[in-house]
């Protein structure tokens, strides 16, 4: 049987200390695997929390914002964060710690902030969006 | 239009598998996973009803990672096909389309 390659968006709406972003992960490499292509990881709400830079877990757990950095760089997958769902929890980047005169920025490199949009687009030209959610 | 049903809660703390299976249809599947897993149980509390989807053509599936990960591998129903990642992929592919109940 011939599987046709499909476009997917990931829509990850999970923080990290829930297993739904873990299956959201694992789906993605999965999909990878088969010579799928996955368009874009979008994170919002509570998914925005995969994208800080400051957490810093133990050493005996799965460092899931270091595995998202990988997946993001060895397979040119882009990461976008829900800059409202972001803002509002305390996830900035430079531009947006300046505009809003706070202390310091904490988005990991390889995220960007985007809006809704960019959720619609994918849903758009994938074909297929998967969520993960808990 | 077929559509993947994927469902993350247990049904012995949650409604979600219940909801799912009432707007369930004949060319539809279910695919039980993290917590999720535990209505695959013969002993779950919606265990009649997804086997009698289950008898009317509808496939019921759960994540091998998961079952594992719980130790349930001898206890689920026998109805309930066990898959990996990659039939995960697949199956969302069989599929027109994939809604998620969380």
């Amino acid at each position: 049987m011939i599987v046709p390659v499909m476009i997917f968006s990931i829509n990850v709406q999970s923080p990290p200390s829930s297993q739904a972003s873990y299956s959201a992960y694992q789906f993605c490499r999965a999909l990878l695997r088969q010579g799928h292509n996955l368009h874009r990881v979008f994170f919002y709400q509570d998914g925005i929390y995969n994208a800080t830079n400051l957490a810093a877990p133990p050493q005996d757990e799965l460092d899931l914002y270091s595995e998202w950095q990988k997946l993001s760089k060895e397979h040119s997958v882009e990461l976008v964060v829900c800059i409202a769902a972001a803002l509002k929890r305390g996830l900035l980047n430079q531009e947006e710690s300046i505009r809003y005169n706070k202390a310091g920025h904490n988005l990991a490199e390889g995220f960007t902030l985007g809006g809704l949009g960019q959720l619609i687009e994918a849903a758009a030209v994938s074909d297929r969006l998967i969520t993960f959610g808990n | 239009m077929s559509t993947l049903h994927t469902v993350n809660k247990s049904s012995f703390t949650n409604r979600a598998l219940e909801s799912c299976i009432l707007i369930c249809r004949s060319s539809d599947g279910i695919l039980l996973l993290e917590d999720g897993v535990f209505s695959a149980l013969k002993s779950a509390p919606n265990a009649t009803a997804l086997e009698a989807l289950n008898q009317q053509g509808i496939h019921i599936y759960a994540l091998l990672n998961d079952v594992k990960a719980r130790a349930l591998e001898y206890k689920i129903a026998a109805h309930i096909q066990l898959i990996s990642y990659d039939e995960f992929v697949s199956l969302t592919v069989n599929f027109n389309r994939v809604q998620s109940w969380y």
